[in-house]
């Protein structure tokens, strides 16, 4: 929960945001940490959970998409393929040892020319959204989106719409995220927008 | 029930016939070709002339293993599938466990394992293909070769398939020069392959692999090279005709 994902769609991508903080307990391990890795050159996780479970979760997606496109002549599998794919992979794992990930799924889709934003938890729970968020975000942001998200918007427009999510809970959420990392995935691929902190400084 | 007794067993003479046997298979397959160079490597296969009503784009030979890993092959294909099927999953675990790409040295030796594997168990018969793999290790062009015994080793440049292969092997020999540039590695290649392709251009599928990046050779760019050879063919003769008198 402490992990906040707040993911917004837009006319031809996704803007996906993600607190940087990796923290237990009272703890702060770090502050830089990029929890929106990339699953193809035309989709991003945004992951919420244990540091473990989201690396361990996202390499495994990612892969598997990769070997994926090697063995069928360079295609890269639709965001609708890939969010049913993870969910399958989510829904395998429940009943033997889950993977304790909550993540927002962003993709272009090649063919619709659109981008596509999916909402999936370690239950294997899948539902495609215009925006939606992860962790205690939720509470805060969800209502405020709802209000905000038109279709048809731009870039810019969704940014602010993320934008005004992640003041919020700078306001009213009791824990502190100091840092955010926005990312985006349009026709040119996934491309960070700008970061609190670097999470290249190791 | 009896799936444990092995297919695969010496004879008297210490031959390991069903080995040779794939081998033969590999004869009776389409040749390929590679040639190693100063910074690239080739990868030249014949395209058997296909039934009229096949459509050729889904007939491949040259496949790529890993993002910098190509592989011809020649013999069985469906074994060949198989066989590559098995080593992109194995490159991609690699890269899962190991965050980091699989050498060409890795990917050769697992695939020659592999292959060897399937001579020394119950109820299985080897792989009827040898391969040809191409990348670069360190920087350095490379090309290695496998076979249905399970043998790898690197070569500057080699061939694989095909009745004429070791008659090829020896014009390799004969022409093959240290630290070509690419242009050079591709007429060789294509030398080559004209010994046992019909027509040309359109009888030949060509990979260039670069330390940045590969593609596939057009057809035009292909009959440009293959008209040149014969250009210098027909000039060799008739000065060779000038010379006589």
């Amino acid at each position: 929960m402490g992990d906040s994902i707040i993911g917004v769609k837009f006319s031809g991508g996704v803007i996906i945001a993600a607190d940087q903080s990796n923290a237990r307990s009272i703890l702060v391990y770090q502050s830089n940490l990029d929890k929106i890795p990339s699953l193809t050159s035309h989709s991003m996780l945004g992951c919420s959970g244990p540091n473990a479970d989201i690396v361990n979760f996202s390499e495994f997606i990612a892969k598997n998409l990769e070997l994926y496109r090697l063995s069928n002549d360079d295609m890269i599998l639709s965001p609708h393929a890939q969010a049913n794919f993870a969910r399958g992979e989510l829904a395998k794992a429940l009943r033997k040892g889950p993977f304790q990930v909550n993540a927002l799924l962003g993709g272009y889709d090649v063919k619709s020319k659109e981008g596509e934003l999916y909402w999936m938890d370690y239950l294997g729970t899948l539902q495609k959204v215009n925006f939606g968020a992860q962790g205690y975000a939720g509470y805060f942001v969800l209502s405020t989106m709802d209000r905000e998200w038109k279709e048809g918007m731009n870039e810019a427009e969704a940014l602010e719409v993320v934008k005004h999510g992640i003041s919020n809970l700078g306001t009213r959420l009791l824990l502190n995220q100091p840092n955010w990392l926005i990312k985006v995935v349009d026709e040119k691929g996934v491309r960070t927008i700008e970061f609190g902190a670097d999470p290249a400084d190791c | 029930m009896s799936y444990d007794r092995a297919i695969t067993v010496f004879s008297p003479d210490g031959h390991l016939f069903q080995v040779e046997y794939a081998m033969e298979a590999v004869r009776r397959g389409s040749t390929a070709v590679g040639v190693r160079g100063k910074d690239c490597v080739i990868l030249a296969v014949e395209r058997r002339a296909l039934a009229k009503l096949q459509d050729p784009r889904t007939i491949r030979k040259i496949l790529p293993i890993d993002t910098d890993t190509i592989l011809a092959f020649a013999g069985l294909t469906a074994d060949a599938r198989i066989l590559i099927n098995k080593t992109r999953v194995e490159a991609q675990s690699y890269r899962l466990t190991s965050e980091d790409a699989p050498s060409i040295e890795y990917i050769a030796r697992y695939i020659a394992r592999t292959q060897q594997k399937y001579t020394q168990r119950g109820g299985v018969r080897p792989f009827g293909v040898a391969t040809l793999l191409a990348g670069f290790s360190e920087g350095k062009p490379v090309l290695y070769q496998t076979d249905p015994a399970g043998t790898h080793s690197s070569w500057k440049a080699q061939v694989i398939g095909g009745r004429n292969a070791k008659s090829l092997r020896e014009f390799l020999e004969k022409n093959y020069e240290n630290d070509m540039e690419e242009g050079q590695c591709v007429k060789l290649a294509v030398q080559a392959l004209l010994e046992v392709v019909d027509s040309g251009a359109k009888n030949m599928e060509i990979c260039v692999v670069k330390g940045s990046g590969r593609h596939m050779m057009e057809e035009s760019d292909i009959d440009v090279v293959v008209k040149d050879i014969e250009r210098e063919a027909e000039e060799g003769k008739m000065g060779s005709a000038e010379g006589d008198e």
